[in-house]
C-alpha cells in the first residue's frame, strides 16, 4: 500500500512545490496572477509589468533548474549507492563534484573569461567529468573495476582535488576569495533561461536513463557473480550509471556550484518508505529530490527575504539532523544500517 | 466539504489582495527615485549627495553613515546579491560597482528593465572627484554633485602629502588566523600613496592581499603598520599584533608603531577620503 502510494503522493507535493515556488518569493505574486501571466487567462487583476518580468525571467528559470538539479542528484546518489553497494555513496564519491570545485576555482582565480558568463560553469562541467574519468581509469584493471578500487580511486580523487583548491584559495585575492566560498555553498539564484536551456538535456538524459538500470542494480545486490549469471553485464553496469551520474551531477553543479546531501538523504529516505526495489526506489527518489530541492530553495529565498541564504547550506542544515536522526531510529529497531 | 472550499477560496482571494497591495507603490510620483546601491562606497555617496531618504534598500556592506547601517531591508552582501530581492523593492535604479554581483543575477535585473547602472572602481584617490560626479549624474543631481566633488577634492589635494621615506604596510587581518598585506592594486596602497609614504607591501612586490608570513614581512621592512579598526580589535590590540609571525622583527614591531583607521573610512575612496589621508598622515607620523 505505502509503496503503490509512493509515486502518486510525491508527484502531487512536487506539482504543490512547483506552484508554491512560482508563486512565493520576496515579489509578492498572487495565484491567480501567476495562472494569468503563465497563461494569459485574463483571470484576476492584470499583473504589474515588473511581476511577469520576476516571474518568466527569474522565478520560472530558477523553478525549472531547482526540480531537475534535485531530481539528477537524488536518482544518481541512489543509482551509485546500488552500483557501490554502499549507503555512504553520493554524486561526489566519483569525484566530480570535487573536480568541478577545481575547475570553477580555476577559472575564478586564474580569471578565465574566454566564455563569457558561462567560463566557471564550463570549467566546473570539465574538471568534474576529468575527476571521474580519472577515478574509473585509475580503477579499472583488465578491463574491469573492482567496487573498494573505485571507491578508494573516488577518495583519493577528492583529495587530491581538494588539495588544488587549497591551492587556487591560496592563490586568490580577497574578492575571488569570497565568489569561490560562495561557489562551494552552492546557489540557484543565478538560474537564467540561457544556462538552463544549456544544461537541461544532460539532467534530463541522467534523470530518465538511470531508472532503466533499475533490474541490473537489484541483480547486482545479490553479489556481481551472481548478477552475472542473471545475465547483466557488472562492468557495463557500472560504467553506465557512472557515466550518466557524472553528466548530470557535473551539469548541475556547473550552474548551481555544490549542493550537499541531497544525492545522500533522498535516496536513504525513500529506501525507508519503499524498501531496496530500485525499480521504484530510482523514480520515486527523482520526484522526491526535485521537491525537497523546491522546498529548501522557497526557504533559501524567503527566510531572509530580500536577500537570500545559500541553498546548500539549507539542504545540509536540514538533511544533516535529519539524516543523523534516521540513522539512530534506525540503529534502535534494527541494530544497523540496511 | 463546503466549508473547506470556502475557506480556500477565501485564502485564494486574500493572497491575491496582498499580491496587489504589495504592486501599490509603483505608483508613486515620478520626482522620488526608489534607489538600491549594491555596494557600500556608493551607499556612503548616495547618503553624501542627501538622498538617504529615496535609498529603499542597501547591501550589508553599507556602514557609513549610521543611517545606512541601520536602513532596511538588507539587500545580502555586495558580492552575493539576489535579483529577486531587490526587484521586490520596486527600485528605480539600482548602481553598483564592479564588485557587485553575481553577475548573472546583475543581468537579470536589467533584463527586469530596471535602469541598473555600473559604476568603475577607484584606483587611486584621484578618481574619488569624478566617481561622485558620476553617481550625481546617474541621480539627476549634478549640481549638488559637482559641488560635493569640488569640496572633496579640495579636501583631498590639501590632504596629499611630499614624498617621504616612511615605509608603510597596510595589514588586514581577521582574528589571528587571518592576517594578510596589502599590495599593489588596493585601495589600501592607493591611500599610503597618496599620503606620499612608501608602500612597504607593494614596493616588495605583493600584489593584492597576500597571507603574511615573517620572511615577507621582514623584506617589505615596513616603518609602520597600519590595521583597520576591526581588525586591530579582533587579534587583541598592538600586543596582538605584536605576536604575529615576523612583526616583531620588523622595525614597526620594535618601535612598537602600529596604527588603525575605521575600516570603511579608510578604504571606501569617497566623500570622507580627505579627512580620511590627513588622519592617515597625522597617524603615521605622530
Amino acid at each position: 500500500m505505502r509503496r503503490a502510494l509512493l509515486v502518486p503522493v510525491l508527484t502531487a507535493l512536487l506539482v504543490v512545490a512547483i506552484v508554491v515556488n512560482l508563486g512565493a518569493g520576496a515579489v509578492q505574486i498572487g495565484p491567480l496572477q501567476v495562472v494569468d501571466i503563465l497563461f494569459g487567462t485574463g483571470l484576476g487583476e492584470p499583473a504589474a509589468a515588473g511581476q511577469s518580468a520576476v516571474l518568466l525571467q527569474i522565478r520560472a528559470p530558477r523553478v525549472a533548474l531547482c526540480a531537475l538539479t534535485g531530481a539528477c542528484l537524488a536518482v544518481s546518489g541512489a543509482a551509485l549507492q546500488g552500483v557501490f553497494r554502499n549507503p555512504l555513496a553520493d554524486p561526489g564519491i566519483i569525484g566530480v563534484t570535487s573536480g568541478a570545485a577545481v575547475g570553477a576555482a580555476a577559472s575564478i582565480v586564474i580569471g578565465l573569461s574566454t566564455f563569457g558568463g558561462a567560463t566557471a560553469g564550463l570549467a566546473a562541467f570539465a574538471g568534474g567529468l576529468a575527476a571521474a574519468a580519472v577515478g574509473y581509469f585509475a580503477a579499472r584493471h583488465q578491463g574491469r573495476t573492482e567496487v573498494v578500487t573505485l571507491v578508494l580511486t573516488g577518495v583519493a580523487v577528492s583529495a587530491i582535488a581538494g588539495a588544488a583548491v587549497g591551492v587556487f584559495i591560496y592563490l586568490a585575492d580577497d574578492n575571488e576569495l569570497r565568489t569561490l566560498i560562495f561557489w562551494t555553498m552552492g546557489s540557484l539564484g543565478t538560474a537564467t533561461w540561457p544556462g538552463v536551456k544549456a544544461v537541461a538535456p544532460l539532467l534530463i538524459l541522467s534523470t530518465v536513463a538511470l531508472p532503466f538500470f533499475a533490474r541490473g542494480l537489484n541483480a547486482l545486490v545479490l553479489g556481481e557473480r551472481e548478477a552475472r549469471h542473471l545475465g547483466f553485464h557488472p562492468e557495463r553496469l557500472r560504467i553506465g550509471v557512472i557515466v550518466l551520474a557524472a553528466l548530470g551531477t557535473g551539469a548541475a553543479v556547473s550552474l548551481t556550484g555544490a549542493i550537499g546531501f541531497v544525492g545522500l538523504v533522498i535516496p536513504h529516505l525513500i529506501r525507508l518508505i519503499a524498501g531496496p526495489d530500485h525499480r521504484l526506489l530510482l523514480p520515486a527518489s527523482a520526484i522526491g529530490g526535485a521537491a525537497l530541492l523546491l522546498a529548501a530553495d522557497l526557504i533559501s529565498r524567503t527566510a531572509v527575504a530580500p536577500a537570500e541564504m545559500p541553498v546548500g547550506v539549507i539542504t545540509a542544515l536540514i538533511g544533516g539532523p535529519f539524516f543523523l536522526l534516521l540513522l539512530i531510529r534506525s540503529r534502535r529497531l534494527s541494530g544497523g544500517w540496511a | 466539504m463546503k466549508r473547506v472550499i470556502a475557506l480556500a477560496a477565501a485564502l485564494l482571494v486574500a493572497m491575491t489582495a496582498c499580491g496587489q497591495a504589495e504592486a501599490e507603490p509603483q505608483a508613486a510620483p515620478q520626482a522620488v527615485q526608489r534607489i538600491v546601491p549594491l555596494t557600500g562606497d556608493i551607499a556612503e555617496i548616495v547618503w553624501a549627495l542627501g538622498l538617504g531618504d529615496q535609498v529603499v534598500g542597501v547591501d550589508t556592506s553599507a556602514l557609513y553613515p549610521a543611517q545606512a547601517a541601520a536602513k532596511e531591508p538588507k539587500i545580502g552582501y555586495q558580492r552575493q546579491l539576489a535579483a529577486e530581492g531587490i526587484l521586490s523593492l520596486q527600485p528605480t535604479i539600482v548602481i553598483g560597482t564592479p564588485e557587485a554581483g553575481p553577475a548573472e543575477v546583475i543581468t537579470q535585473i536589467k533584463q527586469a528593465g530596471i535602469r541598473t547602472e555600473i559604476v568603475a572602481l577607484p584606483t587611486t584617490v584621484d578618481d574619488v572627484a569624478q566617481r561622485i560626479k558620476t553617481v550625481a549624474g546617474l541621480l539627476g543631481v549634478s549640481a549638488e554633485g559637482d559641488q560635493l566633488a569640488a569640496k572633496v577634492a579640495k579636501e583631498i589635494a590639501d590632504a596629499k602629502g611630499t614624498s617621504s621615506p616612511t615605509r608603510v604596510a597596510f595589514l588586514y587581518v581577521r582574528g589571528a588566523g587571518t592576517a594578510m598585506i596589502g599590495g599593489t592594486g588596493t585601495r589600501a596602497s592607493a591611500m599610503i600613496a597618496a599620503t606620499g609614504f612608501v608602500d612597504a607591501g607593494a614596493t616588495s612586490g605583493v600584489q593584492g592581499y597576500k597571507t603574511i608570513t615573517a620572511e615577507a614581512l621582514a623584506a617589505a621592512k615596513p616603518d609602520v603598520l597600519v590595521l583597520l579598526d576591526a581588525g586591530l580589535e579582533s587579534i587583541g590590540g598592538v600586543d596582538g599584533v605584536l605576536k604575529l609571525p615576523g612583526v616583531a622583527q620588523t622595525p614597526a614591531g620594535a618601535a612598537k608603531k602600529i596604527v588603525s583607521l575605521e575600516d570603511t573610512y579608510l578604504l571606501n575612496l569617497g566623500p570622507r577620503t580627505g579627512s580620511a589621508l590627513k588622519d592617515l598622515r597625522a597617524k603615521v607620523s605622530g
